[in-house]
């Protein structure tokens, strides 16, 4: 309130509608801005020194032909990151466009199209943006800072060229008139001057104000992702029913920490997965659909006791501000490996991936020692089998209870070199068969391994035997630790708010005259507006303050509310 | 009712909307044609200089303040040499309200169907999201009368609801764990009332280009024009229409961040269907700037109304259908 009591306080202003203090500033060559002649200063002064090329270089930079561009850039630049897979998003999908396509996967690599949005060229187009971006608003809002302190420009000597000027004739005097005036205007949320014989009065600040917080909002999203993104982590994890998973890198199965992350960023938390409840409906046409998945969590932190947590699909569990959310879920079947004098090799639940809705899954088993040669198993695994040629397949995704389609672990054997000495990190969920030779399973002379639960079946050439003990439930979890959400959504919110005063908040100027009559003539009042930027309505608010101000000076009972925006 | 019953009555009432929306597209195009014949037989009064438009305003007051000298003409150019709308295109906006009605029914009957909002898979999303459009075109002409875009619209809708009913066709499902969100609803319900709002922009700027170049001089084989506001007038209808759609968009982004950052444990990823919101909402915000950059303005910033618009089409059905990503919800499977 302080600046509008200033603001009635006479200030020298120039004689025109359009003072430069009470504009919104705008690069040279917005609609609304002073254009600046390049050509005649290029002919008063042909030769630039440094600072003149950095002069124009800049202002270059930041004027709007500049932002659009590099704005059409962005856009055009982001497209390949929709049509080629990108390693942030899609890694196997960039895997596998390697395989395919290896001659053009070199051309798009060197390009950076699969990691589009954290390329070189990319980087450059925001970055530019960003620093057009505030070249721009650094000046506008000192300058809207200034305007906010000064008052309405003085009133033009001629309104009849102005929009919605109008004039009418009153037996009231020319002082009461403007009087009216002015507590008028200010009821409307004007911020209103004195002109001898006139009101001068603009409302509409905050459009400027809007438009310069969305700016801001901007630039204040960018440097939350790109410096406070960097102190996050982010790991996956297939937790099998019963194991607890304790949050240090080396327990992560994949483990990506921003640039500023370390061990010590990790809090130190467990997570153990008590149960799996998954909810299927039937489908007419005879497929399962997925209903709801939960996931029945213990979680302790470093010293106290385990507690009870519920992990859904859109409820991550948090634990000290670190996330936890539920990516996917499966069967783990639980095998025993033993060597051929009984004594135990390898035991453990095994997680098989789901290849389709109804949980077939696919899984590989490793047992690097105790045998007298490196074993491994791959196969299938079907909660409600039906077979089939190639392996089974699941008709639903819950596990079946029928005598005749009882779960199965259908299972090749190999021998060989799993790869696992070199200490080199190997898929644990996938086989290198290079070094490995089948020796029992599809297109072998052995037949594979078809178990049920409780089943055991000695291995060929005497290796030893496997049990299959039981069947547990699996999830993928990722855990997520990103300090930036809080502040990335509050700049989001201040974008939606900026971007709605800015669009539609009018920005406007009007203007109430009122001259006085000679001797027994009647006073005349003019009324007429100017918008500042785009503001269609401006005609029509001018003619009803016009009858608005007729009203009041006529005594008619005005039994409407003075400020137009309060009724609409 | 079963479940069965009441989706196969939205079924129904999905093809009945559509024929009412052909029969007002026919309307439409009848009313673009006697604009035509209008435009010709009205072409040497058009040439005349016009100063009938102020006639009108000026009156008397009987008050202690008195007559007023002079008023300023009208900021909006006389919109239509006809005057009062054809009985074609009465008829017309008549039976899109009347297939909308339908429309919206349809919906109704689909969700109440599936026991949750009517959005979830593809074939509810076009569904929705062409009523949306409709929608906003019914409701805009009490803004402005911008009737003569009727079979632009009409003919989207019909082409979309089409292309949905035959191709996108799923049975009524539960809803996808991933799905199961407050911030589902908000989400894709604005995304569709910004997809509404862009529609009727896009149609503006097409209107607005094609007028610009007769007011230039060419296209003089397409009277009907003539009767159309002029380019001016279009360009800033569109862009008030487009500025709704934008902030529609913008929200449409955040929303859509706050639940992924629930579901898929970022706000933002460079998803497949985030790349394309992102690339829609950097182009009408080359839009806006354009509009405000000299040299940009008018046919130029129109051209971008119309990619943007085009980008957004391209997102809902192409991105949809063949792109991979999270944002895989059609219930198709392939």
């Amino acid at each position: 309130m302080a600046s509008r009591i200033r603001s009635d306080q006479p200030q020298p202003q120039p004689d025109d509608g359009s003072s430069a203090v009470g504009d919104p500033l705008r690069p040279s060559d917005h609609v609304d801005g002073t254009p600046v002649d390049d050509t005649a200063a290029d002919v008063t002064q042909p030769r630039l020194n440094l600072v003149g090329y950095l002069r124009f270089f800049w202002r270059q930079l930041t004027s709007m032909r500049t932002a659009l561009i590099l704005l059409l850039l962005l856009a055009l630049g982001a497209v390949p990151g929709s049509l080629v897979p990108q390693r942030s998003s899609d890694p196997n999908g960039v895997v596998a466009y390697q395989a395919n396509n290896p001659g053009t996967f070199k051309i798009l690599d060197s390009l950076g199209l699969f990691s589009t949005f954290t390329s070189p060229w990319f980087s450059a187009i925001y970055l530019l943006l960003f620093v057009s971006l505030v070249g721009c608003i650094i000046p506008r809002l000192k300058h809207h800072l200034d305007a906010l302190r000064a008052r309405p420009p003085k009133t033009p000597a001629r309104l009849e060229r102005l929009v919605g000027f109008r004039s009418v004739t009153t037996t009231t005097d020319a002082a009461t008139a403007i009087a009216e005036a002015r507590s008028l205007l200010r009821r409307q949320g004007y911020r209103v001057a004195e002109y001898e014989d006139s009101v001068s009065a603009e409302r509409g600040y905050l459009r400027e104000t809007g438009n310069l917080i969305f700016h801001i909002a901007l630039v204040g999203i960018l440097l939350t992702v790109g410096v406070f993104g960097s102190f996050g982590y982010t790991g996956q994890r297939i937790l099998v029913q019963g194991e607890a998973f304790t949050n240090v890198i080396g327990d992560y199965d994949s483990f990506e920490p921003g640039r500023f992350a370390d061990e010590s960023s990790l809090q130190p938390f467990q997570l153990r997965l008590d149960t799996f409840e998954p909810k299927y409906a039937f489908q007419p046409d005879g497929s399962w659909a997925p209903e709801d998945f939960a996931a029945n969590l213990s979680t302790r932190v470093a010293g106290g006791s385990w507690t009870k947590q519920t992990l859904k699909v859109n409820a991550p569990v948090d634990i000290g501000g670190t996330k936890v959310y539920l990516l996917g879920n499966g069967f783990a079947p639980v095998v025993t490996v033993k060597n051929p004098k009984g004594t135990v090799v390898y035991s453990g639940p095994v997680a098989f991936l789901s290849q389709d809705a109804n949980l077939t899954s696919t899984g590989v088993i490793k047992v690097p020692d105790g045998l007298p040669e490196q074993v491994a198993f791959q196969g299938f695994f079907c909660p409600t089998p039906v077979n089939s040629s190639t392996g089974c397949r699941s008709l639903s995704p819950y596990l079946s209870t029928k005598a005749k389609a009882l779960p199965v672990l259908q299972l090749s054997v190999f021998t060989g070199d799993l790869g696992l000495d070199k200490g080199v990190a190997v898929n644990a969920y996938a086989l290198n068969e290079d070094k490995l030779t089948k020796i029992a399973g599809f297109r072998t002379s052995v037949p594979g391994l078809d178990l049920h639960v409780g089943d055991s079946a000695e291995l060929p050439n005497g290796l030893g035997s496997i049990e299959f003990t039981g069947i547990k439930r699996f999830v993928s979890v990722d855990i997520h630790h990103d300090p930036t959400p809080a502040f990335a959504l509050l700049f989001a919110l201040l974008i939606l708010g900026g971007l709605l005063l800015s669009l539609f908040v009018p920005r406007r100027r009007v203007w109430i005259k009122a001259i006085p009559g000679r001797g027994k003539q009647l006073t005349r009042i003019e009324y007429a507006g100017l918008a500042r930027g785009e503001d269609p309505a401006l005609a029509g608010a001018v003619a009803e303050l016009a009858q608005r101000h007729q009203q009041h000076l006529d005594g008619v009972p005005d039994t409407a509310s003075d400020d137009p925006d309060e009724r609409t | 009712m079963s479940t069965a019953t009441l989706a196969a009555y939205s079924v129904v009432a999905v093809y009945s909307a559509i024929a009412v929306y052909v029969l007002a597209f026919i309307a439409f195009v009848l009313d673009l044609s006697k604009r035509s014949a209008i435009a010709q037989a009205a072409a040497p009064a058009v040439q005349a200089p016009t100063s009938q438009t102020t006639a009108a305003s000026g009156s008397s007051r009987v008050a202690k303040t008195a007559v007023i000298d002079r008023a300023a003409p009208p900021a909006v150019p006389a919109a239509s040499v006809t005057g009062r709308a054809s009985r074609y295109q009465r008829t017309a906006y008549a039976l899109v309200i009347v297939a909308w009605v339908v429309h919206v029914a349809a919906l109704v009957l689909r969700g109440v169907a599936s026991g949750r909002v009517p959005w979830s898979d593809l074939y509810e999303f076009v569904l929705t999201g062409t009523a949306i459009m409709a929608g906003v075109f019914i409701v805009i002409q009490v803004w402005r009368d911008v009737k003569f875009l009727g079979a632009y619209i009409t003919a989207i809708v019909v082409l979309l609801m089409g292309l949905a009913s035959v191709n996108f066709y799923v049975p009524v499902g539960p809803l996808n764990p991933a799905l199961q969100s407050a911030w589902l609803v908000i989400h894709v319900f604005v995304a569709t009332l910004g997809t509404g709002f862009f529609a009727v922009g896009g149609g503006l700027s097409i209107a607005q280009l094609l007028q610009s170049r007769r007011e230039a001089g060419g296209l003089t084989r397409v009277p009907l024009l003539a009767t159309f506001p002029n380019s001016e007038a279009l360009e800033n209808i569109a862009y008030r229409v487009i500025v709704v759609g934008f902030a529609f968009w913008t929200f449409t982004l955040i929303a859509g961040a706050i639940w992924a950052s629930y579901a898929w444990g970022r706000y933002w990823g460079w998803d497949t269907k985030e790349v394309w919101t992102f690339i829609i909402w950097v182009v009408f915000a080359g839009y806006i700037h354009a509009r405000a950059t000299r040299g940009w303005r008018g046919s130029r910033s129109a051209w971008l109304a119309i990619i943007g618009f085009t980008a957004v089409m391209f997102n809902f059905t192409i991105v949809n259908l063949f792109f991979k990503g999270l944002h895989a919800y059609t219930g198709i499977q392939s």
